[in-house]
């Protein structure tokens, strides 16, 4: 029975599907991939004061509070003609990312604070400034690469 | 076109624009639409001094405290790269010496003044001080 050469390739490649997995999940702890922004418009307005953050960061929920509230961006007024907002609006909203749609900052979704638990001196570093510059120490979070250190 | 070119030519002889006039066509279109604008009050010519008081302020009542003046984000020097007060972003030179592309793309230029006004003075900027910043810092 178990040399039936069928379930003998069967067991193959459940071997082989868990040692992709297992690797894969080796690859994602090293470098966290999240899709890089594609939208011009995205990329050009927000990246003017900050990095454009991937819309994966953020459930739609999340963005759509976001751009209903440019008026009053984190304190700041961040308003955009109409319809670069709602360009931005569907682009952010249609690749958005999961989490915890109550919350628009990324810093303050579960996955964040459990990937950025340490000594909160850190963020006041004149090279970090802010938890917002994911730049300071990942080199390549613009184009969607977190590497972990 | 003929009257355009008349009027830009008048504004700037007048007033002094000349300099920041001359470099780039797209930019001294925005500065003759300021200048069209502000004629409606008593306009006598942009001044490069009232833009650099309106720059370095401080100025009170903006919607963002920690930003008193334009300075504070575009930095006290417009030929130095700048530097976002609050998330440390790199911001290009303001100064047109420094990065030749500064106010030309009109709607580039609107949506800042709309926006950055509000945050360090709390009201919108009129045309006259929109020009008189231009103006300062195409002398820069
Ligand atoms: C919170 C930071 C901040 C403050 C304070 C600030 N700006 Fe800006 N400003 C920016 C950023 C970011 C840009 C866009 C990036 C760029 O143009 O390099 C910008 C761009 C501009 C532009 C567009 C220039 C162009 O070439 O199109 C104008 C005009 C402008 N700002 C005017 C002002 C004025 C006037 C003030 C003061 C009343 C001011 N800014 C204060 C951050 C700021």
């Amino acid at each position: 029975m178990t040399s039936d050469p069928n379930f003998r390739a069967l067991t193959g490649i459940a071997a082989f599907a868990m040692l992709a997995l297992t690797a894969g999940a080796a690859i994602a702890s090293e470098f966290e991939r999240v899709r890089p922004v594609t939208h011009a418009a995205t990329q050009k307005e927000c990246g003017e004061c900050h990095m454009a953050f991937q819309p994966g960061l953020l459930p739609a929920v999340s963005w759509t509070r976001i751009m209903d509230g440019l008026q009053d961006h984190f304190g700041e007024n961040a308003s955009l003609p109409a319809d670069t907002a709602a360009a931005i609006r569907s682009y952010l909203t249609q690749t958005a990312g999961s989490g915890d749609g109550r919350l628009i900052r990324i810093t303050e979704q579960r996955w964040w604070l459990r990937k950025h638990d340490f000594e909160p001196s850190i963020w006041s570093r004149k090279t970090v400034k802010a938890k917002s510059n994911c730049e300071a120490c990942h080199r390549t979070a613009a184009q969607g690469l977190y590497e972990d250190d | 076109m003929k009257t355009i070119l008349l009027l830009a030519a008048t504004v700037a002889f007048g007033t002094g624009v000349a300099l920041a006039a001359s470099g780039d066509p797209e930019r001294a279109r925005i500065l003759d639409g300021y200048a069209a604008q502000a004629k409606a009050s008593d306009f006598t010519g942009f001044s490069a001094e009232r833009g650099r008081s309106l720059y370095l302020g401080p100025h009170a009542g903006g919607k963002v405290a920690d930003t008193p003046a334009c300075a504070s984000c575009h930095t006290r020097d417009p030929v130095g790269t700048g530097r976002h007060y609050k998330t440390g972003r790199d911001i290009l030179p303001m100064a047109v010496s420094a990065n030749p592309k500064r106010f030309t793309d009109p709607a580039e230029v609107e949506k800042r003044f709309e926006r950055d006004c509000v945050n360090v003075l709390g009201r919108a900027c009129t045309a006259r001080e929109k020009g008189d910043f231009i103006t300062f810092l195409s002398n820069q």
